[in-house]
């Protein structure tokens, strides 16, 4: 593939189409992913999670710059969401990250979530490996706005950043399950506001109370984006992560398990788009459908008609053979 | 598997300009006919733009100036994205451009300019015809 051999070769456009395609989920992906494995593993993820307006762009874009200053080159992949009306979005998470437009060692990506419901587009990890191939030393993914269960994130990252702000809530919230859980490192930011000290207390108060991981103390650090306070600090704190992962071996297991999921993942999403593709071929599915709107049948039943319909299997059993 | 085929638009505001309501209502429009649309802010450099619709994959790109300075801005986007190999890239312009420069701005590359009035459908219908569907 020409458009591999270019991009490992440094060329943006190239990386640029490579990531599109992925997210069109076009027919050779599977052929662009074998061809880039042999180059994977070399880059840090960061995701970067929280509630709309917390200032994860903004964090991000600070956090480029201290990295950059470190000589480090850095991918960023920033989620917003699509309208569930029209389709389409409006992507502006790169306003904020305006200063690195033209530097070479930083490439950012906007992607629209489309029919995902998990935070994340669902190329957001196909493209964390592009750019992981492409040689940059860290990719930064930044979720849309979250509430408390859209968690992809933990499946794209290595180190999981939790954005809250003096608003965020109390106790009560804190002790929710989802988002609280994935942290690895929790950022109080716009910690000017009031409040602050209290959120900070509070997820301190919420982390004596949960069981202790002997490897690894989830920080809780305050910082104001916009005045590049308490960035650097953020940088240290997402080395230490690092160096804990790798020490117990937790970094490892922690991409085996991704991998894992992943795998589950493309499978499934492979089947069903090919067993739908053959039931709307049969046109079984559109009487089934047009019965279960009429409300002649139950929805369950009616997918049950066609999982068990014979016909279906044999004739998908016979599309393999020939393929092979 | 299907693919999707979305329409990628870049929305830009180049030079000394900081009215951007034109290119905002746009901005919402184009997503409202499903499109997805990245807004890079005001005050941007040719080199920025075409740094950003390169890095995006875009099929359009959106230049809104109200400055007076298209003349010397909208043709520089145009041949930066040729010099980086992206001249399937769909230009359009608009904001307060006079007609006379019109003929000037589409010799330069530029492939179609809206003024004030025009409505977001015909915009829309305009790229939606004009984007190749590779």
């Amino acid at each position: 593939m020409e458009l591999v051999d270019k991009m490992l070769a440094g060329n943006e456009a190239s990386l640029a189409r490579l990531i599109t395609l992925v997210e069109r989920e076009a027919a050779e992906v599977p052929q662009i992913m074998s061809r880039i494995y042999p180059n994977l593993g070399k880059a840090y993820s960061v995701g970067f999670t929280g509630p709309p307006g917390a200032g994860k762009s903004s964090l991000v874009d600070r956090l480029t710059a201290v990295m950059r200053g470190k000589g480090c080159t850095v991918g960023i992949i920033a989620c917003d969401p699509s309208s569930p009306f029209s389709g389409g979005a409006v992507l502006g998470d790169r306003i904020r990250m305006q200063q690195h437009y033209v530097d070479k060692g930083v490439f950012i990506r906007s992607l629209a979530t489309r029919d995902s419901r998990g935070g994340l587009s669902r190329a957001a990890r196909g493209a964390v490996k592009l750019m992981d191939a492409s040689g940059k030393d860290f990719v930064l993914v930044e979720t849309v706005g979250v509430g408390q269960t859209e968690l992809d994130i933990v499946e794209a990252a290595d180190t999981t950043v939790v954005i809250l702000v003096p608003e965020a809530g109390d106790a009560i919230q804190t002790m929710k399950a989802g988002l609280l859980e994935i942290a690895d490192i929790f950022v109080v930011n716009k910690a000017d506001r009031e409040g602050a000290d209290g959120l900070v207390a509070e997820l301190e108060k919420m982390l004596h109370q949960s069981p202790k991981q002997e490897w690894w103390q989830v920080p809780v650090l305050m910082t104001q984006a916009t005045k590049d306070i308490g960035v650097r600090e953020l940088y240290e704190s997402i080395l230490k992560h690092k160096e804990a992962l790798e020490q117990t071996g937790k970094l490892a297991l922690h991409r085996q398990r991704q991998r894992r999921s992943e795998f589950m993942h493309t499978i499934q999403q492979r089947l069903v788009a090919r067993i739908l593709k053959l039931v709307e071929r049969e046109g079984s599915m559109v009487t089934s459908l047009e019965r279960v709107e009429k409300g002649d049948i139950d929805p369950y039943s009616a997918s049950m008609e066609i999982l068990n319909n014979k016909n279906l299997l044999r004739q998908w059993l016979a599309e393999l053979e020939q393929e092979n | 598997m299907a693919e999707e085929r979305k329409i990628r638009v870049l929305m830009a505001k180049p030079g000394l300009d900081g009215h951007d309501r034109g290119a905002r209502v746009l901005t919402l429009g184009l997503r409202d006919e499903g499109m997805e649309v990245i807004y890079t802010g005001l005050r941007q450099s040719p080199e920025m733009i075409v740094q950003a619709a390169v890095q995006e994959d875009v099929d359009v790109v959106g230049l809104s100036c109200l400055s007076g300075a298209h003349k010397t801005l909208f043709p520089a986007v145009v041949e930066q994205l040729k010099a980086k190999g992206a001249e399937g890239v769909v230009v359009i312009g608009g904001g307060i451009i006079p007609k006379e420069d019109v003929p000037f701005l589409k010799d330069s590359g530029i492939n179609a300019i809206f003024g004030p009035g025009t409505s977001v459908k015909e915009i829309a219908n305009y790229i939606k015809e004009n984007v190749k569907q590779n």
